[in-house]
Order: structure tokens, then C-alpha cells, then sequence
């Protein structure tokens, strides 16, 4: 695992998407505390977060999405499937990658919060409650990206199915809104869409409540979603 | 040191690689030589673990690659057919890399270094994969493999791409291999094969069509054999041709002669074929003695490894079922001979094969 993670955060920083990736994070979000935090007067980054969160939608894939579509694509997945390593050190390897840099960009905040103390005093408990949030859902995120990047040996193809499902995702409670009392087909939908939501456990979050159910939540389905890209590696060699 | 009992692969409904058995022992360098398609890389991405089994059983140092994947791949170096290089990194990086992949516990430094200079890539080592050339990837390629001194190599056509010293370098390099590592290289350069491997298995349509070294595969698979005579006759005139005709049809064993065309004055040429298990030569010799004549030459027309391969993969399905049939009962006759002819063969072979590897311009340096 280690070798393989070490090797992947050689490659987003030679091959030029972690700055990509961080800058367009650091300018879009600067940009959003300047707007959000700073022009309104206020120390609460509740608004910059849930601004940023689009963006981290559009991001993530960029992490994601050669991880594992490239190297099918070039063969050097031959390398490591006949290395004397398990499935889960290939996946785990790339998925914390992916995860680190994720959590440097995010970092970020807390340079925002120093800038912020200067100006008046800044509300913790927002502010991590918005940085766990996110962390978290991030986390999810990545494992559902790097599993739909195992599924492609197209880097583009990969990268905006994972922005489709991750919109799909993060907003499905949104799309059956309606739902609710509406017929008995509906109401089921619409019950089993809120249990798998991903939006009001985050919105949780931002609100400085730390619900370990949530916690929970976010962690299982990157592992689910890991798991599965396990699976998908493990089957491709019995297919 | 291999053992692989009854190995099917099929892609839905194609079949790719159909009931393979063989052993390989310890130390020994195995060839796997086939046509395109015929199920050489299959089999060896399943002794590597890459690709699963549909069926069958491949034991590397009696531990099943299905069962414990990770002890048995310990024992694996493999060159797939396009090395697994990541362009984008330094040679050194990319071989530290692999080192950790490997768990390998050998001094790093030493070792990667050994590693560069037994595939002669020290020289590039600082220098990005990408911008290497085929036969310097292909070089990496086997260093990655080489890394952790597996027991077992298993390399898919590692001499593609490059030049002709290069080629015998590597030749050389993997006949060095083999005192050491058990050996298994696939190619379709027919010399390499006769040059380096001990043994050979000839791959047709995912079933194994012959085994053995290329001698017993050259001695199995003729089964019909031809002569050539030259004979000299009492008077000089044609009608010697007609009575030694007559006089060769008459020996036992021989099914069939024609006179050729007159080679010397009054001296004609005879293709004979005989039945395959009676020895001939002697016949005749005392037939000529009876009747005055005199041989002038007798030449067996022998199969070298490339008619063996092409008469195995182009129509005669068959012929794995007659190779093992006639195995006990093919005659000894042509064997010295035909170690002369191989030999032969190969060394004017050397060239073609060299030739090609010539164009993809293999140092770029």
C-alpha cells in the first residue's frame, strides 16, 4: 500500500494535476471568502462552505479519474496485479492519495480562519463542523470516483460519469423533494431516497453538530464504495 | 519448480486456451513458441495471477496461485508483452518503485544497481521513461522483473524491439538467468527459441501441440521421411536410371521413388520416401554394392524448427495426436545428421530475426 501510495502523490504532483487541482480549489474558494465571509461582514463560513461544496463536486473527478482507467489503459495495471500485493493495498494505496491531497486542499480554511481572527473573532464550531463535513463527505466522494474510474479505461468518460453521479448524489433528495405524502409509490421513494441522503447529514455537520450516525454514514460508503472497486479489479480476473 | 495440470481459459464462448498441461523443473528455460492468437500470452498472464482460470490448476513451488496469490507471485518476475513501465517516471524511481511493490528485502541501492547493469540500463537511469526508446523500455521492463531475484521469470517475447547485439546480449543474459531462474519466454523468433531454450512447447489453437526439445519435436513430428540419392550407374546412359529404380522399389520400407533429373554425366538424382520406421540406408547401400553402383551422396531432407512450426499451425489438426503416437516408433536415423542441419539452420537464421528487431532502432543513445 505504501509503495503504491507513494507513487501516486509522485504522479499528481509530476504529472500536474494536484496543482491543477489545488489551485483552481484555492482561487475558487478564495474567492467565495472574499464574497461570502469577507464583503459581508461576518465571521461565519457557513455560506463560503456550502458554495465550495460545488466545486468539490466538479474536483473531485479531476483527482479521480486516471487513477485506475490509466493504468488499464497503459497496461501497467499487469505490474501491479502480479506483484505480490492484495487488491485492497492497490486501492487503498490510490484512495488515500487521491484523500491527501483532497485534505491539503481543504486546509486552506484554516489560513482563511487566521486571516479572520484578525478581523473579529471567528466561530469554531462552524467552522470545523463545515471542515469535518466536508472532509468527510469528500471522503465518500473519492471512493465513488476512484470507482468509476475502475470501470473505464477512459480517463474523460470517467470523470464525468463520477460528476453525474456525484451531482445525482449529493442532490437526490433535492430531485424528490416533492414526494413526500404524495401516493403511496412516491412516499416510498421518497423514504428511501432521505435514508441514503447525503445533503441533510452534511448540512448536519455545517451546523457544528457532530452526529456520529453521520459520521458513520459517510465512512461506510467509502468503504462500500471501495469495497466495490475491489470487486471490480477481482472480477476482471475472472472474467 | 511450474507445474500447470489441465488449464482452460475461455472468453465466453472462445476458446482460448484449451486443457494445457506441462511441468517445468528447476533451472530449466522453457520456450513457448505459437502463432499469433494461439494462447501464449494467456496462459502466461495466468501463471502470473493477472487473469484467473476458467479451469485447471497452476501450482508455482507447490503453492496454488488462486489459493495464495501473493506467496506464489513472491516467486514471479514477469515481462508482460507491453512492459508495465509508468512514463512519467525516472528509470531509478520506477525500479524503487517496483522494489517496494515486491517487498523486496535485498539491500536497495545495491540491488537496483545490480539489477541496471545485468540489463545494461545504468546510462539512462536518470532519465524519464517516456522518452526512452523501445529496446531501453523493453530493458526496463526485464529489470523490473529481474527485481527481487524472483526463482521464476516468465517473459512474453522479451527481445522485441531490439537491436541485433542487443538481442544476443539479452539472449545471453537469459541462458545466465537460467543456472539460476527457472525460465519461461514465449516468442516468435524461431532461432531465439532454438537458441537459448532447453525446452520448447509449441502452442497451436490454445492446446499444446508438441513438447520437447527441438530435436524430439523434429524427430516426432516426421513421421514420412525423404532422401535424396546420388547414384552411379554401370553404362552412363538412361537406362541405369530405370534398373536402380526398379532395384529401390524392391527394398523393404521404402514406399516410393522417382528419378530426378541428371545432376553429373550420366549420373541421375532419386527422391526416395520411406515409411518412417525402417532404417533404409543401409538396404540400398548393399543393394548398390550387388549390383556395381556407386552412391555418390545421400542426403536426408530434414525439418528444421521452422518447418516443425509451420506444419504444426497450418493445417495438419491432427498432429498432436501423431506426435504422441509415433513417438516410441520414429527411427533413429536422422539424428546425427539433423543435429548438423539444426544447428546449421540457426546459425543463418539469426539473421532475419536480428533484422527485424533492427528496425524499431533499439539503443536510441
Amino acid at each position: 500500500m505504501g509503495a503504491i501510495y507513494r507513487r501516486e502523490m509522485n504522479a499528481f504532483f509530476t504529472s500536474g494535476a494536484a496543482y491543477v487541482f489545488l489551485a483552481v480549489f484555492y482561487l475558487v474558494s478564495g474567492i467565495f471568502f472574499f464574497n461570502g465571509v469577507i464583503s459581508a461582514g461576518t465571521t461565519d463560513t457557513s455560506a463560503m462552505f456550502s458554495s465550495m461544496f460545488y466545486i468539490v463536486i466538479f474536483l473531485i473527478p479531476v483527482l479521480t479519474m486516471k487513477l485506475l482507467s490509466e493504468e488499464k489503459k497503459n497496461k501497467t495495471d499487469q505490474g501491479l496485479l502480479t506483484a505480490p500485493i492484495s487488491l485492497w493495498d492497490i486501492v487503498l494505496g490510490k484512495y488515500f492519495a487521491a484523500l491527501t491531497l483532497f485534505v491539503i486542499a481543504e486546509s486552506i480554511v484554516f489560513i482563511y480562519s487566521l486571516i479572520l481572527s484578525y478581523l473579529g473573532s471567528v466561530v469554531w464550531s462552524t467552522l470545523l463542523g463545515n471542515y469535518f463535513a466536508m472532509l468527510f463527505l469528500g471522503a465518500a466522494f473519492i471512493a465513488v470516483g476512484l470507482f468509476i474510474s475502475s470501470l473505464t479505461e477512459n480517463q474523460m468518460a470517467s470523470a464525468v460519469v463520477s460528476i453525474v453521479a456525484l451531482f445525482v448524489i449529493y442532490l437526490s433528495e433535492m430531485l424528490v423533494m416533492d414526494f413526500e405524502g404524495e401516493g403511496k409509490i412516491k412516499n416510498v421513494i421518497y423514504k428511501i431516497v432521505t435514508a441514503f441522503a447525503f445533503y441533510s447529514r452534511y448540512v448536519e455537520f455545517t451546523q457544528g453538530i457532530f452526529s456520529l450516525p453521520s459520521i458513520v454514514f459517510f465512512l461506510s460508503t467509502a468503504f462500500l464504495f471501495n469495497f466495490f472497486t475491489v470487486r471490480v479489479l477481482e472480477k476482471k480476473r475472472w472474467s | 519448480m511450474i507445474e500447470v495440470k489441465n488449464l482452460t481459459k475461455r472468453y465466453g464462448d472462445k476458446l482460448a486456451v484449451n486443457n494445457i498441461s506441462f511441468k517445468v523443473e528447476k533451472g530449466e528455460i522453457l520456450g513457448f513458441l505459437g502463432p499469433n492468437g494461439a494462447g501464449k500470452s494467456t496462459t502466461m498472464n495466468m501463471l502470473t495471477g493477472y487473469i484467473s482460470s476458467t479451469s485447471g490448476q497452476i501450482l508455482i513451488d507447490n503453492v496454488d496461485i488462486l489459493e495464495d496469490p501473493k506467496k506464489a507471485k513472491a516467486n514471479i518476475g514477469y515481462l508482460p508483452e507491453i512492459p508495465p513501465l509508468y512514463v512519467d517516471m525516472t528509470v531509478e524511481a520506477y525500479l524503487g518503485f517496483m522494489y517496494d511493490l515486491k517487498k523486496c528485502k535485498l539491500p536497495r541501492k545495491s540491488h537496483i544497481n545490480d539489477v541496471c547493469n545485468l540489463c545494461k540500463i545504468s546510462d539512462v537511469k536518470g532519465r524519464i521513461i517516456k522518452n526512452l526508446s523501445k529496446g531501453y523500455r523493453q530493458r526496463v521492463g526485464l529489470a523490473q522483473a529481474l527485481i527481487n531475484n524472483p526463482p521464476v521469470l516468465i517473459l512474453d517475447e522479451p527481445t522485441v524491439g531490439l537491436d541485433p547485439n542487443q538481442i544476443i546480449e539479452i539472449r545471453t543474459l537469459i541462458k545466465k538467468l537460467g543456472k539460476r531462474h527457472t525460465v519461461i519466454l514465449s516468442s516468435h523468433i524461431l532461432p531465439e527459441i532454438q537458441a537459448v531454450c532447453d525446452r520448447i512447447i509449441i502452442i497451436n489453437k490454445g492446446e499444446v501441440a508438441a513438447d520437447g526439445t527441438a530435436d524430439e519435436i523434429a524427430k516426432n513430428i516426421t513421421n514420412e521421411h525423404k532422401m535424396t540419392l546420388r547414384i552411379e550407374g554401370e553404362t552412363h546412359t538412361a537406362s541405369d536410371k530405370k534398373a536402380i529404380t526398379e532395384a529401390l522399389k524392391k527394398i523393404s520400407g521404402i514406399k516410393y521413388v522417382r528419378a530426378d533429373m541428371e545432376r553429373e554425366k550420366g549420373i541421375y538424382d532419386y527422391d526416395i520416401e520411406t515409411d518412417g520406421k525402417t532404417d533404409v540406408r543401409r538396404d540400398i547401400n548393399k543393394v548398390c554394392a550387388e549390383n556395381g553402383w556407386n552412391i555418390l551422396m545421400l542426403q536426408l531432407s530434414d525439418l528444421t524448427l521452422e518447418d516443425i512450426f509451420l506444419k504444426i499451425t497450418m493445417g495438419e489438426e491432427n498432429i498432436s495426436a501423431k506426435t504422441s503416437s509415433s513417438a516410441k516408433k520414429s527411427p533413429k536415423l536422422d539424428l546425427k545428421i539433423e543435429n548438423g542441419e539444426l544447428k546449421a539452420s540457426q546459425i543463418s537464421d539469426d539473421l532475419p530475426g536480428a533484422a527485424e528487431a533492427e528496425e524499431n532502432k533499439g539503443g536510441e543513445e
